[in-house]
């Protein structure tokens, strides 16, 4: 110990053999990783918008104005006034699109979060205990995977009646299948390990070892996971929407706004557009983020 | 081997009836499916008679064991709306479905397996970094506006393709192209890992060494083992897809189940609802169900989990 304080130039023998911690190691697999970084400064910037939509939104999206109907976006001949058009009962399009970017954030985030806690606990359970809890619960994943999920949730939709928590609901309680795949194979990996059995040895209840041994050390799969259900949520929320029995209208969600585009979409293809490719950056930077964070936590598995 | 088969027919046909239950009391989650069915405007008196007329009074139990045992010979009720058998509605609209599932997974087969082979053998290469570019935003891209792009381009503005409709081949070239887009970033994944996993291993480099060509090497050789994990999950994307075909048919008006599901969603048309989940969910659990047994077949390994 006194070594290595009193010596004040450091062997570069030493630093060689010892080289930077883990924590400078990941913070330079994270910096470094170019679809991480896009995606996360990108659903950074439309968290953002989400936030602070009122202060950024030009105008009211549910503000109509016969007057001001199917007007071009600026680029295609329009004015500043509205700078995206404004919709068949003129509405403005980009505070519809500020806003949209709430709805489709608030559903993937409840439903990512509610699936991830059914499916964690399914998972986790599973490759703990294993044995008979280990059969059911890949029963019922199957189960779950052969239910055909747009069908299921138009159909649930459809009778408990459109509406941003019945949609955010029904997603949630769909969408637990990978949660409980990825958890319960991840599980399996870390039960064995030493420190799994050290605990035990030293008499930790099952609880303990489930909540500070094991889930600390399957958390980065389950923030990836996380992740790519959450663009999952959003997407089929854009899907179920499109289709009519999703979030209803006048809510300023993307889906909706591409569907009632689509009428209009022989003459002004914009409208189907812009709500779309919005959708799609968003999705986009949540897929790259996932991807980029499986690689930065797993470097072991990366190809 | 046999024992393997008769775990997983097992599970199928277990999991197969969880389902038949679930998609049967979806339609009770209303409340009431006769005031759902009588709609807003009906009486008292109308609910009562379409209760009794549909037996809606009996126990839900009752109502199930009715009904399973009628699916079970292949009855699975008459359609509200069309007042035809459902079984023969679905048989008839499926052919839609299942030729569009055929050609929508031929398609993802068909480019995405030479994609993944161009970037196993030149990892990093431009060829590899555009194949990871197009799976990834594959995976983001809105299949219904995907769809209505293509719709935009070649019909609205090059007038090339039909925007709807099944009567000739080129109504399907969109609808598949769309449909089968979707099973590409996974299966070129896959076939790009088990092409880098099988180009490393020693049978690979005792080919070369004997002096077999290059192209041998890739097909002869690896892309044979490669290929494996790819048609279980080219089997399993395909049952995915019927499901998925629900979107698909909307946009193009393609009259097959999918675009049946949903009419029949928006017209509360519970029995043709309920069959079509149970029909969905049945070819899924074949199509798992060949594929872990193809899987078994081919790798013993597979055959202890």
């Amino acid at each position: 110990m006194s070594d290595a304080t009193t010596n004040m130039t450091p062997d570069p023998m030493l630093e060689a053999i010892v080289g930077p911690t883990p924590g400078q190691m990941l913070r330079k697999r994270i910096f470094g990783h170019q679809g991480l970084m896009i995606g996360v400064v990108v659903l950074s910037i439309l968290v953002l918008v989400a936030i602070f939509a009122p202060l950024l939104a030009p105008h009211d999206p549910y503000a109509q104005s016969l007057m001001a109907r199917m007007k071009p976006p600026v680029f295609l001949g329009g004015t500043w006034e509205h700078p995206l058009g404004t919709d068949h009962l003129g509405r403005d399009y980009l505070s519809r699109l500020i806003y949209g970017a709430r709805v489709s954030l608030l559903i993937g985030l409840v439903a990512a979060t509610i699936s991830g806690v059914i499916g964690t606990a399914m998972g986790v359970a599973a490759g703990y205990f294993g044995g008979k809890v280990d059969a059911v619960v890949t029963y019922l994943i199957n189960v779950r995977l052969a239910m055909p999920v747009v069908l299921v949730a138009l159909a649930v939709v459809a009778i408990l009646g459109g509406s941003l928590q019945v949609v955010i609901v029904v997603l949630g309680l769909l969408l637990w299948d990978r949660f409980a795949v990825v958890m319960r194979s991840s599980t399996l990996q870390v039960r064995g390990r030493e420190y799994v059995a050290a605990a035990k040895a030293v008499g930790c209840s099952t609880p303990r070892v489930l909540m500070s041994e094991i889930m600390p050390n399957i958390a980065n799969n389950l923030i990836v996971v996380m992740t790519l259900e959450m663009a999952h949520a959003i997407l089929l929320e854009a899907a179920l929407s499109f289709l009519g029995l999703g979030v209803q209208p006048p809510t300023p969600s993307w889906g909706l706004m591409v569907s009632e585009g689509k009428n209009m979409m022989l003459f002004e293809p914009w409208m189907v557009l812009i709500p779309g490719a919005v959708l799609f950056v968003l999705v986009l930077a949540i897929n790259l983020m996932g991807d980029g964070l499986r690689d930065v936590t797993a470097p072991e598995n990366r190809s | 081997m046999l024992n393997f088969i008769l775990k997983r027919l097992g599970l199928a046909v277990l999991v197969a009836f969880t389902v038949s239950f679930i998609s049967f009391s979806l339609m009770f989650l209303s409340g009431d499916p006769a005031a759902a069915l009588a709609g807003e405007t009906a009486s008292d008196q109308d609910v009562e008679a379409i209760r009794v007329l549909y037996g809606f009074d009996r126990p839900m139990l009752v109502q199930y064991w009715d009904w399973l045992s009628s699916a079970l010979v292949g009855d699975l009720g008459e359609s509200y709306y069309f007042k035809l058998p459902v079984a023969s509605l679905i048989a008839e609209r499926l052919q839609v479905t299942m030729l569009l599932g055929l050609c929508g997974i031929s398609f993802a087969l068909l480019t995405a397996v030479p994609l993944g082979v161009a970037a196993a053998i030149r990892p990093n290469s431009i060829i590899d970094r555009v194949a990871l570019f197009l799976s990834v935003a594959g995976q983001a891209m809105p299949s219904f506006w995907f769809g209505l792009i293509l719709i935009v381009v070649f019909s609205i503005q090059f007038g090339i393709l039909p925007p709807s409709g099944t009567s000739t081949w080129r109504h399907f070239i969109m609808p598949t192209i769309v449909l089968g887009y979707y099973a590409m970033p996974a299966i070129m994944r896959l076939t790009r890992a088990g092409m880098l996993e099988v180009l490393s291993s020693d049978y690979i480099r005792t080919a070369r060494a004997k002096g077999a060509s290059e192209f041998k090497v890739l097909f002869k050789h690896a892309l044979r083992n490669a290929i494996i994990p790819v048609v279980s999950l080219a089997a399993v994307q395909m049952g995915f897809m019927l499901g998925g075909s629900i979107v698909v048919e909307s946009i193009f008006a393609l009259h097959g189940a999918g675009y049946l599901a949903w009419e029949s969603i928006a017209r509360n048309d519970l029995p043709t609802v309920q069959a079509l989940i149970l029909v969905f969910s049945l070819f899924y659990i074949v199509f798992t169900f060949l594929s872990d047994v193809l899987n078994a077949w081919l790798d013993p390994r597979m055959r202890a989990g």
